[in-house]
């Protein structure tokens, strides 16, 4: 089966600075793929170019068998939780609704077969009881709920996370990751998480990016190893135990 | 009652600044709305001043300078979209560039143009009282222009404002929706050019749909206060000019300042209240 994100040989520069150099990455079907590595080292740039925001130096990125951006559609993105305005007039359900926009979606109202994908997403998320509420007033979980709501909404192929747990406490943070765990059944997913440890108990494949990239299997994870890759240097680590 | 009717029928040039009012808040509180959640106010200040480069060169070739003004207005928004777009790292710069240059070709027109022309001075500063007939069809016109753009592109509007990255995503035409919301902002500045003027419409942009902002969990509500919030402070403003005889858009502007700073304290109340 041809795999629904491939990238061959990609390298990406901001002005002459390599942030990313020779990537190769295949993700299957299903996978639920960890992205970890120091800050700077090109997490966010590598699913930036699986989506097409910006464009690969050398190589090429597909996803779904199309070059990046053209299959947009059937991706769901749950940024970084600080890059929205908090101040922002909308009601958590209009930001799940945007989750259905297209270059098409004209007039201010919604549709009526709108409405009930959005509550559906917002139920499995456990917030329809905040729908009609001022986003920027929700909890930080609320927030990144909701977010994860207009993600699923277009009943994605892929999910795609950027640290999704980095400003919620932890019970939420579990909450989140059984949630992905569920959704994992239907649908592959790409997560970037500091937290190393932790992300192992869900994923089936980690990627290690550094500006290089070392992918490996769910058996052959192991810490000292990974974190040697990721951060090129050893450091403690505490490991925990969740009965989950 | 009957006097101060007869008052308002007989003088037509009230009559006219009081359309000239109600038409501005139209527009006025759209576009502001869309300038305080984008943040984008200093390139619209950019923008309402590279306009004065059309209202110079309209002065010089002897054409009604509003409509320089609505060329220009379209020629600099597109302009600091592009520039915007495509040479991020300089943006800052070159807004200030385009703010520089455009009131300098401006002025070095109206400087070439025989007879020293003191109207310029009502653009750069308003002036409700002397609004004619002419403009006030121009402005009906933009006016429903800008209302029919915001009506059909509310959703795209919203989106790019709130995040581009996700907007992009869902295949929203990110660029072009940037674009036309600063044509629709610029077309703006040209319908505020006789009340307040070039160099005082950045506040009435900025300032009531602010206030509005604190009241609003939606763009539309924000939009319907913010316009609210226009006519009062523009009436207040022209109430208070007409009656000292002070200038009008300073007046207005006034006013605005006066209100932001009272939502404030409103604002701190009603949330030391909820709080309790």
């Amino acid at each position: 089966m041809n795999p629904v994100i491939k990238l061959e040989n990609v390298s990406f520069a901001y002005n002459t600075n390599y942030i990313l150099e020779n990537i190769n990455l295949n993700v299957e079907q299903n996978d639920f793929l960890g992205i970890i590595g120091p800050n700077g080292g090109g997490k966010t740039t590598l699913l930036k170019l699986i989506m097409g925001f910006i464009k690969p130096d050398k190589g090429k990125v597909e996803v779904f068998g199309k070059s990046s951006g053209k299959s947009n559609s059937r991706i769901g993105y749950v940024p970084q939780f600080n890059q929205t305005d908090k101040q922002f007039p909308i009601k958590a359900f209009d930001v799940v609704t945007m989750g259905l926009g297209h270059s098409k979606s004209f007039l201010p109202w919604n549709k009526k077969s709108d409405f009930g994908k959005v509550t559906e997403a917002m139920d499995f998320v456990s917030i329809t009881d905040i729908a009609d509420n001022t986003f920027g007033e929700l909890s930080g979980g609320q927030q990144q709920r909701c977010l994860i709501a207009r993600a699923l909404v277009s009943n994605p192929g892929i999910l795609i996370l950027d640290e999704p747990t980095a400003s919620v406490d932890s019970t939420v943070e579990v909450d989140i990751y059984k949630l992905l765990k569920k959704l994992n059944n239907d649908m592959t997913i790409l997560l970037v998480s500091h937290d190393v440890g932790f992300i192992s108990s869900y994923i089936n494949k980690i990627a290690c990016v550094n500006k290089e990239i070392s992918v490996h299997g769910r058996d052959e994870i192991s810490f000292d190893k990974i974190s040697h890759e990721a951060y090129h240097g050893d450091f403690s680590m505490i490991q925990h135990k969740c009965n989950l | 009652m009957k006097e101060l009717f007869s008052f308002f029928t007989d003088y037509s040039f009230i009559q006219n600044a009081i359309i000239a009012g109600l038409l501005s808040s139209i527009a006025c509180g759209i576009s502001g709305t869309f300038v305080v959640v984008k943040k984008i106010s200093y390139l619209s200040g950019g923008i309402a001043h590279a306009i004065v480069g059309g209202l110079g060169i309209a002065y010089f070739l002897g054409i009604n300078p509003l409509y320089g003004a609505l060329a220009f207005s379209i020629v600099s928004a597109l302009l600091i979209g592009t520039v915007k777009l495509k040479l991020k790292q300089n943006e800052d710069t070159l807004i200030s560039a385009l703010w520089a240059v455009g009131m300098s070709i401006g002025l070095i027109f109206a400087y070439l143009t025989p007879g020293y022309n003191v109207n310029l001075l009502s653009y750069l500063f308003g002036n409700i009282l002397l609004v004619s007939s002419e403009s006030i069809y121009l402005m009906l016109v933009l006016d429903i222009f800008i209302s029919a753009i915001v009506i059909i592109l509310y959703k795209q509007f919203i989106y790019v404002c709130f995040d581009e990255e996700y907007a992009y995503l869902r295949g929203i035409k990110v660029e072009l929706i940037y674009i036309l919301l600063l044509i629709m902002i610029s077309l703006t500045i040209v319908v505020l050019v006789q009340s307040v003027g070039l160099v005082l419409v950045i506040a009435l942009l900025t300032l009531p749909s602010s206030i509005a902002r604190m009241f609003s969990n939606t763009i539309w509500k924000m939009i319907l206060i913010s316009i609210i919030l226009i006519q009062i402070f523009t009436f207040a403003g022209f109430a208070f000019s007409f009656s000292t005889n002070l200038p009008s858009g300073a007046s207005i502007i006034l006013a605005a300042g006066l209100g932001y700073l009272l939502s404030f304290f409103i604002q701190s109340f009603l949330r030391r209240n909820t709080i309790k």
